[in-house]
């Protein structure tokens, strides 16, 4: 259609427009710019060149918040998508109890990353916790979840899962539907088993919309910050300072600015790329 | 939910053992917030000598109580809410006429303008607060309102949602609206708003839910109690070094997940909807 006045189409996009330049892109440009100079957020910048970026990686810090990011994210992503489409195999049918145990598991996706932090600080708490406490009575080893540096990462990657499994399970059982029920008559017609059903047809079927939960989640993974903030700080001796964490500790802790922008823009260049894994994804989920 | 499918391929054995494991991953999701709750109504001596026992000795809330002495909750309580409603209704506000010009009109443009609003799904709040935290900085708006609402007036995603949902509205509506003589501002607030009712109370409780709990944006933006939001006087709780005092942060953490699982438990079709629509 025709605008019914010629600059009808400014006034409209306008305010979203004003609200993308100001608090988007001249932040991203700013973030690249600053991320050249050395700023203490209370005396002038001052510019250094690469330096930021040269100190990142001498000091092994920039090495460190990529291998903690993406350890988690691979076991975040593993994790959450195994356990989701597990749940949404066997959640998909439309008995009270099943639609039941789908809210039970979805719910953790909408309570908040505080919530389930501090849910979780009690329940992982080494001399008083539930789950330490279950593991002694049944005689499995136990350890400071939290207090640990060889699994803190992980107990965190759990939390974490337990976070957004509801999410990949939604997903999956939204895929599960649009498989046409006459494909799996066929298969059994021919003779084949549960196995041989869920091979040949549901996950050749599901394979866009699980490339598209596997790229989404491993997003949300790579941004992962409350938890953190809330059950360890990056603690103990750094082992859960993942890119986020990384990024908050610079400006707020150490007054590093340009320190800080430039994990930025590296931030941004890896979530640039993860982007375009998911575009990809997503096209071929639309061809499917 | 339709799953008879794979029903009729099931025998009943399998299915009692789908069924038990079922039972426990219902257990792992839903024994931490009874816990919780638990935990809540016990007093200090009872966590100290039996921190486990399942079930408090009596309903005591000593803990709500000690919550409510420490903070002045109902400030963060109405800071988050007027947070959440701020953003959700500036969001809808500004994406409506925005939704309608990218899906209803033809203008030198359209293109580009679409491609920005899409491209700033690639800048979440973690590449963009150091900066927008030193403009704000800089015009003296750390610790308000607008801080935590302004820098997310416009979403990617509502104004994607809006615009597809506009693409199914016939032109022939909108033109008749404007031989009666409605104007623009009229048929995008009046006609086209109460149309897109569905798709906009779906985004409105996601957009509502996802910044009420949110704890990043807040914790950079503000220092200052006037302004503080729940999430992050709940957190502080725990840092003020509680030790053992297991029963204030969880009854706090009551007062926290409360609100959200209600919101749930009232609208999960809706919440269903939006995260299904995302993808």
């Amino acid at each position: 259609m025709r605008p019914s006045r010629r600059f009808d189409p400014l006034w409209m996009l306008g305010p979203t427009l004003v609200l993308l330049v100001v608090f988007f892109f001249v932040p991203l440009l700013q973030a690249a710019k600053s991320s050249l100079y050395e700023w203490d957020l209370l005396t002038p910048p001052r510019y250094v060149g690469l330096d930021n970026y040269r100190a990142l990686i001498d000091s092994g810090e920039l090495g460190h918040a990529l291998s903690t990011t993406l350890i988690m994210s691979a076991v975040v992503v593993v994790g959450s998508m195994a356990l989701g489409l597990g749940l949404a195999l066997a959640l998909n049918r439309p008995t009270r109890f099943a639609g039941f145990v789908r809210s039970a598991v979805f719910s953790a996706y909408v309570v908040s990353w505080v919530s389930v932090a501090l849910l979780w600080l009690w329940v992982l708490d080494a001399d008083a916790g539930a789950l330490t406490a279950l593991c002694r009575a049944l005689h499995l080893p136990t350890t400071h979840w939290l207090g640990n540096p060889k699994s803190a990462l992980y107990a965190l990657s759990g939390v974490t899962i337990w976070k957004i499994a509801g999410y990949s399970m939604v997903l999956f059982l939204a895929g599960l539907q649009d498989i046409p029920r006459s494909l799996y008559e066929a298969a059994s017609l021919d003779g084949a088993g549960a196995w041989q059903r869920f091979v040949n047809v549901t996950w050749p079927l599901l394979r866009p919309t699980a490339a598209f939960v596997g790229t989404t989640s491993l997003i949300i993974s790579f941004q992962v910050f409350d938890v953190v903030r809330v059950m360890t700080q990056g603690g103990p001796v750094r082992s859960t300072s993942v890119f986020v964490y990384a990024i908050y500790e610079q400006v707020f802790l150490n007054l590093r600015v340009g320190r800080a922008s430039a994990l930025v823009v590296v931030f941004f260049v890896l979530l640039l790329g993860l982007t375009a894994l998911q575009l990809w994804a997503w096209r071929k989920k639309g061809a499917a | 939910m339709s799953g008879r499918e794979t029903r009729t391929l099931r025998s009943p054995l399998t299915d009692g053992v789908v069924n038990v494991l079922l039972g426990l991953v219902a257990a792992v999701w839903l024994l931490p917030y009874l816990w919780m709750l638990s935990t809540s109504f016990k007093t200090l001596p009872e966590i100290v000598r039996a921190p486990t026992a399942p079930l408090p000795s009596g309903l005591d809330l000593g803990a709500y109580r000690a919550v409510l002495e420490s903070m002045p909750l109902a400030r963060y309580f109405w800071n988050t809410t007027v947070m959440a409603l701020g953003i959700a209704f500036t969001q809808i506000a500004v994406a409506l006429p925005a939704g309608y010009a990218l899906a209803k009109l033809k203008f030198a443009g359209r293109g580009v303008a679409f491609g920005l609003v899409v491209a700033t799904l690639l800048i979440p709040a973690q590449v963009r607060f150091v900066p927008v935290f030193a403009l704000l900085a800089e015009v003296g708006w750390v610790n308000t309102m607008t801080a935590l609402i302004l820098p997310f007036g416009v979403s990617a995603f509502g104004t994607f949602l809006i615009r597809q949902a506009l693409m199914s509205v016939p032109d022939s509506l909108i033109e008749a609206a404007r031989m009666d003589g409605a104007s623009e501002l009229r048929i995008i607030y009046g006609l086209l708003g109460p149309m897109l009712r569905p798709t906009l109370v779906s985004f409105f409780l996601f957009s509502f839910v996802y910044h009420w709990n949110d704890y990043f944006w807040p914790l950079v933006m503000t220092t200052d109690d006037a302004v503080r939001t729940l999430p992050l006087g709940i957190a502080l709780l725990r840092e003020q070094g509680t030790g053992v005092r297991w029963h204030i942060v969880m009854a706090g953490n009551v007062l926290l997940s409360a609100p959200a699982l209600a919101v749930f438990a009232f609208a999960q079709r809706h919440l269903l909807r939006a995260v299904a629509s995302k993808a």
